[in-house]
């Protein structure tokens, strides 16, 4: 019993590994989509397309790994959130749909106006939206009856759970803005200065608004963050997105290439760590916990063989692949 | 809307028809992963441009089924939850790791290499891109080994047992993988990927050939392709037939479905060729049969006794007018295969590989043969599993989502017109590809393209005509 409980918490970990790598990987990615309106030039948009069209595709797997993971590992959460977060799922998926064929297609086109950047504008704003929905409708808890899903598929439409579509969007807006500061020179780079500027205090309203709105969700969220002794383990999380924001706060002032899309990164991670703290030990909250929904030991001691040697790997050849192509994207590097 | 619909019905619309626009991007892309990687080790091995230049042409298709079978790919692995949450909850403790391990060896593999293969030749020399391509061909080979051993569990369940909360659990991981008709669906599908492949190949090659017999790039690929209709649509014939005898073996009943077997032959069942099964009646009218001749090949003799539908209660039966007509068209298909791969020796023989307009014509009337065969093959051994998920153990309708039928619809239509637009484009993308012919100096995908406004260079317009 004692080996099943520690096996469900080290997959929680995995799980949660997963889709924060998904997050950070895939937010830069849908954040370069978001900003896409805000770059009219075709010069640029081709740019700004380069600086991740050698990526994007790994970038993505990262989410059928956290899908294909919790229904190997937790099959229940599985069954009950995907039903539960039909209508944002199924918007997410049309809309990567859209923008992932918009890699290609794009090229593709004739005529002036190119319809495939409309895809990927449009396909990357309703992916993060509907990803953030669905973050805030499982925060908010379904209704659960024996094994299955029991509410209706426009249950997860509330304000808290567009309040997290909206935070999202503007997170992974964030990301790619200081993405382009990294990747980009000139012109484009200051643009992406100044619109990083805009976005870091957008998120930092959305991270205080979330904040706010979760405890007043439930009493449990209260308890978990403010009651006595927990606010010691807890504290320090807000005081830590404090300081990175004075480091990001520097980083843009001084003009540095790198910094802001790490310091951003470390934001996420800080928000991710949060949720972390209010979700723990349930899988959906209030209702099923990780040991509930956890599959048998020997699916999860299976799987895990394969996780703790291929992870590293992947992390490996994507860092070999990543690194092929650092640096400036530069408007003619490319063409040889 | 939908208000009097069956959700049910709905859910296995929507599975059915975002599965068949799916199911044909792997099987080009698992073939022509290979195919480029042949390219591409003739070209270091032999310096010869042609393959070079080859190798560019069908990368820039290649690139494009790629993210059209990744987007749609990602659609099916969500859709277990979304449309089939009792599925993935009974099965999940067993299917689940399985497809997990297809996205850990395969999805990532494929995924970390293909911005390399794609972009990458100039940055990192023509070794390292070689290892790139091969690990993107490898890649989407082992995608192919763990979804369909998925499948194949769910076709022939073995290695389970059952908990106390109704979920499949593995009781022997290794019987799970390699359960009985998963050797022979592995090998089924990778060579109709690898023939289908070779059949767009065959075709665009023709195609070229027709309007200009002397275009290197368009020989060599009609040659190498044709090789490869001649050699592996009989080994696919023996392949399918040796399918088909595991199939009798451990799913008799979904051959009962494909032959049209309503009723049972104690004295040796006949092989119908054509007919029309009529589900309510129980019977195929207007049958057109050879007697004994289903014995023969089935049971390897002509009065062996073949039970038939009327020894299964009718809710346990299969679709027959389905599978009995899906069955017959790839079966159609794979004749035809063959015989455009002997034509093509034929001709090769004689010394007309590069100047039988009639082959070349065949060959491009045969370009989709492949997909219909694939369609039709997979919609046989789908159908075939039904009413069942898991054969036998889990029934289609106890595995669907406890969903209303308006959200089942909507999303339905939803993918149905997105669909359609998107592959609207992509095919029509695609297409226009093809038509160009592969010309000497060919370039990769448009990323190492000078900057330019459309997606087809004058340049290269101005050498087409």
């Amino acid at each position: 019993m004692s080996l099943a409980i520690d096996l469900a918490t080290v997959w929680a970990l995995i799980i949660a590994f997963a889709v924060f790598v998904y997050v950070v990987m895939d937010g830069f990615d849908l954040g370069l989509g978001i900003l896409f309106p805000l770059f009219p030039a075709k010069a640029d948009r081709d740019v700004v397309m380069n600086s991740v069209a050698p990526v994007w595709d790994g970038n993505e797997t990262w989410l059928v790994l956290g899908g294909g993971g919790v229904m190997a590992a937790f099959p229940l959460a599985y069954a009950v959130l995907m039903p539960a977060l039909y209508t944002p799922m199924i918007a997410m998926l049309i809309a990567l749909v859209f923008r992932g064929v918009a890699f290609e297609f794009r090229w593709r086109a004739q005529g002036e106006r190119n319809p495939w950047d409309l895809a990927f504008a449009g396909g990357s704003w309703l992916a993060a939206l509907a990803q953030g929905v669905a973050l805030g409708a499982i925060l908010q808890g379904v209704k659960v009856e024996a094994r299955h899903y029991a509410g209706g598929w426009w249950d997860w439409l509330t304000p808290f759970s567009i309040l997290t579509g909206v935070s999202l969007v503007i997170g992974y807006a964030l990301l790619g803005a200081t993405w382009l500061v990294m990747k980009t020179e000139g012109r484009l780079r200051d643009r992406a200065y100044r619109l990083s500027w805009l976005l870091l205090f957008a998120m930092l309203g959305a991270i205080v608004a979330v904040s706010i709105a979760t405890p007043l969700l439930h009493v449990q969220y209260t308890q978990r963050w403010f009651a006595w002794p927990n606010i010691i383990f807890t504290a320090p999380v807000p005081i830590a997105v404090a300081a990175v924001t004075v480091l990001l706060l520097r980083a843009l002032a001084n003009k540095y290439d790198y910094q802001p899309f790490f310091l951003s990164l470390a934001l996420f991670a800080l928000s991710y760590a949060g949720l972390g703290i209010s979700m723990y030990p349930f899988i959906v909250p209030q209702s099923i916990t990780i040991w509930q929904a956890a599959a048998p030991p020997n699916s999860q001691i299976f799987l895990l063989f394969g996780v703790s040697v291929l992870i590293p790997l992947i992390l490996g050849y994507t860092a070999w692949a990543y690194w092929v192509f650092r640096g400036k994207v530069r408007p003619e590097s490319g063409y040889h | 809307m939908f208000e009097g619909w069956d959700a049910v019905t709905l859910a296995r619309a929507q599975f059915a028809f975002t599965m068949s626009f799916h199911i044909v991007f792997p099987s080009f892309s698992i073939g022509l992963a290979s195919y480029l990687a042949v390219l591409e080790a003739r070209w270091l091995l032999t310096g010869r441009e042609v393959f070079l230049n080859l190798f560019n042409y069908w990368l820039k298709i290649f690139a494009i089924a790629f993210g059209m079978g990744v987007v749609s790919g990602i659609v099916m692995a969500y859709q277990f939850g979304t449309n089939w949450s009792a599925f993935a909850d009974k099965t999940g403790p067993v299917i689940g790791p399985l497809m997990a391990y297809e996205v850990l060896t395969a999805f990532f593999l494929e995924a970390g290499f293909l911005g390399v293969m794609l972009f990458g030749l100039k940055l990192v020399g023509p070794r390292l891109h070689f290892l790139a391509t091969l690990m993107v061909a490898i890649g989407t080979l082992i995608s192919a080994f763990w979804i369909l051993s998925s499948n194949s569990w769910m076709q022939t369940p073995a290695g389970y047992a059952v908990n106390a909360d109704g979920q499949f659990v593995a009781a022997d991981w290794l019987k799970v993988i390699f359960n009985p008709s998963f050797p022979y669906r592995l090998v089924h599908m990778v060579l109709a990927a690898y023939l289908t492949t070779a059949l767009v190949v065959g075709a665009v090659g023709a195609f070229h050939l027709l309007r200009n017999p002397h275009l290197a790039g368009s020989r060599v690929m009609f040659s190498m392709a044709m090789w490869m209709a001649t050699l592996v649509a009989p080994i696919q014939i023996i392949a399918g037939d040796q399918h088909g005898l595991n199939t009798l073996e451990h799913q008799p009943v979904k051959i009962m479905g494909m032959e049209g077997h309503y009723q049972s032959h104690p004295g040796g069942a006949p092989l119908i060729l054509f007919g029309l099964p009529d589900q309510q009646e129980g019977k195929v009218k207007y049958a057109l049969e050879i007697p004994k001749l289903g014995s023969l090949i089935l049971k390897h003799s002509p009065d062996a006794p073949m039970p038939g539908l009327d020894t299964v209660p009718r809710e346990n039966w299969p679709p027959v007018p389905i599978t009995f007509w899906s069955f017959r068209i790839m079966v159609g298909m794979g004749f035809l295969m063959f015989g455009l791969g002997l034509f093509s020796l034929w001709c090769r023989w004689r010394g007309s590989l590069f100047d039988s307009r009639l082959l070349h014509v065949f060959a491009v009337l045969m370009g989709p043969a492949g997909f219909i065969a694939v369609l039709a093959g997979w919609i046989t051994t789908e159908t075939g599993r039904q009413p069942f998920t898991v054969y036998n153990l889990l029934r289609t309708s106890e595995s669907a989502s406890p969903l209303a039928a308006p959200a089942v619809g909507s999303s339905l239509l939803a993918f149905v017109i997105v669909y359609f637009v998107v592959y609207a484009a992509g095919v029509t993308y695609l297409l226009r590809l093809m038509a160009q012919p592969p010309h000497p100096g060919e370039v990769g995908p448009p990323h190492e393209m000078p900057t330019r406004t459309a997606g087809i260079t004058p340049a290269i317009e101005g050498v087409s005509q």
